[in-house]
């Protein structure tokens, strides 16, 4: 996890449940710690620091502590102190400014590394995680050796770390803010939080003072009393958090991503950084994932890779494709094609330990037989070019067009995504043009129009006789026109122009579609209320 | 299918050509434009599954990008038509405006646009589009002296059309000729209307289209108007808008009026 402000802090929370929701983790990691509780913290971090540091923060005009490492709670300072007091005890004090930003991008990237245990990995702001652990934990060996695994990487990082498996989501919370390693068998959760301080809810400080000076001191002793006395005086809100605490009833935890449909990854003992390995195992993967959804009769619409760095680091790069992708080589190359034009191109450091294959989006794939039928094919083969196109350049540059209900030039099309609208575009309604006319809208459209100098014009509101446009002088020679075309005022409040478009034709045979904008007689203003005339502008080229 | 085996079909292909090349004077498979002179010059038309560059001038972009539309229309009406362009060429010259193109005569829902970021990617995108055969054409339009678009690049998308059987066709703007491997390059500029009274005639677009460079043939230089209806080049017409014909079945109003004067 790179890029932590010095003194690590935060307490990631993480829990998962197993078996159908019996039973969560929570894994916490913690460094703001008051009085003496130590959670198993880092000894290379807080050692190798001897002159102890603090981080703070701003509060209503004070500058209080925010969190402070190990040997400041030896020096005897604690959190919410303000700076000055901390000063006057400990005048040999580092002191960094709070930066909540990069903790929250600290708490992402440790939730990043934390996908490599399962797919439903919650945040728990500011520095808690949950992780869902249902039915994955016999793939690390068992809950206790899941929460070795996770405790023991994440403090060989230097984070401060405390975990705990629960029933719920909150019982685990709980739990990991004044222990660590726990894990509670189904329905002993109110035997393990009951004896400890209510300040571990984590309800409303309000809250917590008022348990205190009623003399509830522990979560047993909250949960000893009737409920209805307790949510009379702290509420609704505070009964079920207690409720979710003791392991009755459970609140979801909202994972960072959606839960892809498949999953097949591939973990290696020793790191792979080459790029032919890399290759390999993605297509090796592809086989299986494809595998896995032929079974079910379903084909993949968005695929995402995903490289996890033996340091931590996560890279996921992902594909759409416009149609279901049954092909283990068509996705294949679809990852190729993204690789290789990669602006950051994937760096493996010191090698990736975990690669996974998710289909994100799949569909049900309807087989049909290959007819004579030549349209049926081709419609394929330029979906399937446009998937490889847009895998290497991005989706949104490789765009089809549907006519808009609108009558001003520049809104009349909708450019869109080619993968997602290919079948609209094809069956979409253009206006018929009218035979026999010439071209009454130019070919290349302006998507600003350009601002043009008009000397005078012969009438009023007519066309020029001649423009300058990028420095260019145009005599113009034939003009067709004009072309009122109002606004929408109602949906401009009035603010634009009503536009009178002419067909312009210059000397040297080139055609433009030129608008005065704003009617001759308008009221336009400067700033010392003259009058100005309407401006011109060029819109378009006629071929 | 293989690349050893396109690459015999492609090969089988270019001698069948040769073999065929002097016997007619008109070539199989080719796509008549339209204009007789142009036709005649070409063997009958534009070869199909080659490379054709159009180059113009950069304040002739308009006349240019409507000369390779009709281009592509003459190719292929039916199938799609993949044009790739730069993100600057849109900002230089306008985007291609759909409704322009219908009113060329063109079908807006055939046509995928590739927004490319610079020339490499376009280059590499117009190659991956022409390997595919269920496409028309493709146009691939670049602004400006563009290097990397050299011999090399030229080659790549010729042998990928030949291969697949898909008409290349490069727009140029603001740029200057170098050696290529195309069947036919164009130098194209905006034409004059005919002439007429200035305040009321607009007909259809005319180009001023200069065949420099003809692989197999002679060059020439011609006026060429655009027939939106028929979607086809033609001869300039002597007047702008069409003219009705003479009614054929009804006297001349002149006489009939005498008549009825006389019966009076």
């Amino acid at each position: 996890m790179a890029g932590l402000s010095p003194p690590l802090r935060g307490r990631v929370g993480e829990r998962g449940t197993t078996d159908a929701g019996v039973c969560g983790l929570p894994l916490s990691l913690t460094l703001p710690r008051k009085g003496g509780e130590n959670p198993s913290a880092d000894a290379s971090l807080t050692k190798c620091n001897v002159l102890p540091s603090v981080v703070v923060a701003k509060d209503h005009n004070a500058i209080l502590l925010h969190s402070i490492d190990e040997a400041a709670v030896r020096a005897g300072l604690s959190i919410g102190l303000p700076l000055a007091n901390a000063r006057a005890i400990c005048p040999e004090l580092t002191v960094y400014d709070a930066d909540p930003a990069a903790d929250l991008k600290t708490l992402n990237d440790i939730a990043d590394w934390c996908d490599r245990f399962t797919p439903l990995v919650a945040l728990d702001p500011p520095y808690g995680l949950f992780l869902d652990i249902t039915g994955c934990a016999h793939l690390f060996g068992g809950e206790r050796a899941l929460l070795q695994i996770v405790t023991h990487a994440l403090s060989r990082r230097g984070f401060a770390v405390s975990a705990a498996i629960a029933g719920t989501s909150i019982a685990a919370r709980t739990l990991t803010r004044y222990t660590s390693g726990q894990i509670v068998a189904d329905g002993a959760e109110a035997t393990a939080v009951g004896p400890l301080p209510v300040s571990a809810l984590g309800a409303d400080a309000a809250v917590t003072i008022g348990l205190r000076r009623a003399g509830l001191k522990t979560i047993g002793d909250v949960a000893a009393r009737a409920p209805h006395e307790i949510s009379a005086r702290f509420g609704a809100d505070f009964t079920t958090l207690l409720g979710h605490a003791l392991g009755r009833g459970d609140a979801p935890i909202s994972p960072r991503k959606p839960l892809p449909d498949y999953i097949v990854e591939k973990r290696f003992p020793e790191p792979i950084a080459t790029d032919t390995v890399i290759a390999l195992t993605l297509s090796s993967l592809a086989k299986m994932l494809v595998a896995a959804m032929d079974r079910q009769g379903k084909g993949a619409r968005q695929l995402e890779a995903s490289f996890f760095r033996t340091d931590g680091a996560v890279r996921a790069i992902m594909v759409e494709t416009g149609r279901p992708v049954t092909r283990p080589e068509m996705i294949d190359r679809l990852f190729r094609e993204r690789l290789d034009a990669l602006n950051d191109p994937l760096d493996p450091g010191f090698g990736f330990d975990l690669i996974r294959l998710a289909a994100g989006r799949t569909e049900i794939v309807v087989r049909q037989q290959r007819d004579l039928d030549t349209t049926v094919h081709d419609n394929d083969e330029i979906s399937a070019l446009i998937d490889r196109i847009a895998a290497r350049i991005g989706g949104e540059r490789v765009v089809v067009h549907l006519p808009l209900e609108s009558h001003i030039p520049e809104r009349a099309t909708l450019a869109l995504p080619a993968q997602h609208h290919l079948a609209a575009a094809s069956a979409a309604a253009w206006p018929e043009r009218v035979t026999g006319e010439p071209p009454l809208r130019p070919l290349r459209l302006f998507e600003r129009p350009e601002p043009i100098k008009v000397p005078f014009a012969s009438v009023p509101d007519g066309p020029p006789h001649q423009f300058t446009w990028r420095r260019a002088l145009h005599a113009v020679v034939r003009v067709e026109g004009p072309e009122r075309i109002a606004m929408e005022w109602w949906k401009q409040d009035g603010a634009a122009l009503t536009r009178d478009y002419f067909r312009v034709e210059d000397a040297e045979g080139q055609r433009f579609w030129i608008f005065r904008d704003g009617l001759y007689e308008s009221k336009l203003r400067d700033e010392e209320g003259r009058p100005v005339p309407a401006n011109w502008y060029v819109h378009g080229l006629f071929a | 299918m293989n690349g050893a085996r396109m690459g015999t079909l492609a090969s089988l292909r270019g001698s069948i050509a040769r073999i065929e090349a002097p016997s007619d004077a008109t070539m199989p498979n080719r796509i008549a434009l339209g204009h007789a002179g142009a036709d005649a010059m070409l063997r009958g038309g534009l070869a199909p599954a080659a490379l054709h560059e159009v180059f113009a001038a950069g304040h002739q972009s308009g006349a240019a990008t409507g000369f390779i539309a009709g281009l592509a229309g003459r190719i292929s009406a039916r199938k799609p038509l993949v044009w790739v362009r730069q993100d600057f060429s849109d900002r230089e010259n306008g985007a291609l405006s759909m409704s322009g193109l219908a009113e060329l005569g063109l079908d807006p829902r055939l046509l995928v646009t590739v927004r490319a970021a610079d020339v490499d990617s376009g280059l590499r995108t117009a190659a991956d589009a022409l390997a595919c055969d269920a496409l028309g054409a493709v146009v691939l339009e670049i602004w400006g002296q563009a290097r990397q678009l050299d011999l090399v690049a030229s080659r790549k998308l010729t042998l990928a059309a030949q291969a697949s059987g898909v008409t290349a066709l490069v727009l140029r703007i603001a740029a200057t000729a170098i050696p290529s491997t195309a069947e036919t390059r164009w130098i194209v500029r905006a034409a004059h209307s005919p002439p007429g009274h200035a305040a009321s005639v607009w007909g259809a677009p005319r180009f001023e289209a200069e065949l420099v460079r003809n692989r197999h043939g002679p060059v020439g230089r011609w006026i060429m108007e655009w027939k939106c209806d028929e979607c086809q080049f033609s001869e300039p017409s002597a007047h702008p808008q069409p003219v009705a014909a003479a009614p054929a079945n009804r006297p001349h109003q002149a006489q009939a009026r005498a008549g009825h004067r006389l019966a009076s």
